[in-house]
């Protein structure tokens, strides 16, 4: 996805309800697919790895629609068309198409900035069903310099507008962290002008990029309270009219979030290389050797049999305090890329847990940092990063 | 062009799902479902029966009048529960209605 996280355990709560595909390993009913790593933007909290696919790695049109159809077979009945920037792709009309032809609910994750009503009126012909689109502010001054893409947010309002003319469902998605968390109020205001269906106050989660620039982005407790309050209070005024996704970030709750819903339970997403993976930033976990849909084996055998998707399956694989811990079924741990990162050892508790030895540590350094001084970002790039000019270019 | 969104559901009311909300039968998990945006629904029997009914040509009624003569049951219960559903359905964002040209 261009700059976003989704909580996949959200998106699928209401079927799960009805028939858990957790128990027997069903394959997911969503499937996240980065077609490419390439991005105009430069957000500092991008989801992609730090070591981003080359276009050259990339698989081709025809390797994508093979892809498509056996996701289809196999029972896959969403597709989350992201990236990068999915529209940096020009075959992607021909494989919206396709996903449509073989039965495929499509959503486009964007970040709008290389849409022209064009194109996106030729996604709804292909038959696109629903339009995702990122927003790093309300105003352009804050948006355009956490995006580092001037023009930025004046083509994203644009393109949202030409979205609802063209009668596709519109979602906002909007990143917070401590720069621009003060914009909330407005930044539902701003959905709701837009005419929105849904808003997704996405608070950055911290890996990857973000992890790199948490000292600039990590909120303080203070905000983050007053936007759970604000979240609140719109949901009830909002009701039946705009539908608010809350994703909170994790470092300040006692209890670990139930991430991916589970390693290797609901969820699995597609890098632009082909890889097959557990979660999008699971390559930042080293050691672990993901299979490719370029590879002798189906994509079903990879979801079942793979060693990187078993490997945290379950419980079987958890120290302590995981293993005796009455809520191991409940979260599975947290979060093994941030345990990978934070710990050394994905197979840790993940310290957003308070139970975890090194919670209380990890909670007051992000409390310092939230306090502290710094604001220039680490842009996000193929080289590894740029640091912001002083000036903030 | 786009229904209208936040509909309220009567006995004349035609809703229609939109063109985001796809009902579609799940062959691998053998269960009727409505494909949303970031969702998946599972509808029950009855609701998957009246959402095959609301075809944006019946109004609530007539599904009412349908639903009462196959199932032999009391039409006005039956009109209720169906709207109950819709516009549990409608406040979820996922119906909209077929409305008169008034322009």
């Amino acid at each position: 996805m261009s700059d976003v996280t989704i909580p996949p355990s959200d998106s699928l709560a209401v079927l799960e309800k009805q028939r858990s595909t957790a128990e027997s390993f069903g394959i997911p009913l969503a499937v996240l697919l980065e077609i490419t790593h390439r991005c105009p933007l430069q957000c500092p909290y991008c989801s992609n790895p730090v070591e981003l696919d080359r276009s050259a790695k990339e698989l081709t049109t025809e390797e994508w629609k093979k892809v498509l159809s056996e996701l289809a077979e196999i029972g896959v009945l969403q597709v989350h068309f992201s990236g990068g920037e999915p529209t940096a792709r020009k075959d992607l009309v021909e494989l919206v198409k396709h996903a449509s032809d073989v039965g495929l609910y499509t959503n486009l994750i964007t970040s709008a900035v290389l849409l022209t009503r064009e194109k996106l009126s030729d996604l709804a012909d292909a038959g696109l069903c629903h339009v995702q689109i990122s927003f790093q502010g309300i105003e352009e001054g804050l948006a355009d310099r956490v995006g580092g893409y001037k023009g930025g947010h004046r083509k994203k309002l644009e393109v949202a507008k030409w979205t609802r003319e063209l009668d596709l469902p519109l979602t906002v998605n909007a990143v917070m962290h401590r720069q621009n968390l003060h914009q909330l109020p407005d930044m539902i205001q701003m959905s709701l002008d837009l005419d929105a269906d849904r808003l997704e106050v996405a608070n950055v989660q911290y890996y990857g990029w973000a992890l790199k620039n948490r000292a600039a982005l990590m909120p303080t407790v203070a905000q983050l309270d007053e936007c759970t309050e604000i979240v609140e209070e719109a949901r009830e005024r909002l009701k039946g009219r705009l539908t608010i996704d809350y994703v909170v970030p994790d470092y300040y709750a006692l209890r670990p979030k139930k991430c991916m819903g589970g390693w290797g339970r609901q969820f699995f997403n597609i890098s632009p290389a082909g890889k097959v993976l557990p979660c999008h930033a699971a390559e930042s976990i080293t050691g672990l050797e993901f299979e490719s849909v370029r590879s002798n084996h189906s994509i079903a055998w990879i979801w079942q049999n793979s060693e990187a998707f078993n490997r945290y399956r379950g419980t079987g694989w958890m120290k302590e305090p995981c293993k005796s811990c009455e809520f191991r079924e409940i979260d599975f741990g947290g979060c093994r890329c941030q345990a990978f990162a934070l710990t050394g050892d994905a197979a840790n508790t993940d310290p957003a847990c308070a139970l975890s030895p090194l919670h209380e540590t990890i909670f007051k350094q992000a409390e310092a940092e939230a306090e502290g001084e710094t604001s220039r970002f680490i842009y996000r790039n193929f080289a590894g990063g740029t640091l912001e000019s002083e000036n903030g270019t | 062009m786009a229904g209208p969104r936040h509909i309220s559901v009567s006995e004349a009311s035609r809703p229609v799902l939109p063109r985001h909300a796809k009902l579609k039968y799940d062959e691998t998990r053998k269960v009727w479902v409505i494909l949303a945006p970031e969702r998946v629904l599972a509808p029950d029997e009855i609701a998957v029966e009246v959402l095959q009914l609301c075809n944006g040509e019946r109004n609530v009624g007539d599904v009412a009048d349908q639903l009462a003569a196959k199932y032999a049951a009391p039409r006005e219960a039956i009109l209720a529960d169906v709207i109950a559903m819709l516009q549990d359905l409608a406040d979820k964002g996922f119906l909209t209605e077929i409305r008169e040209k008034t322009s």
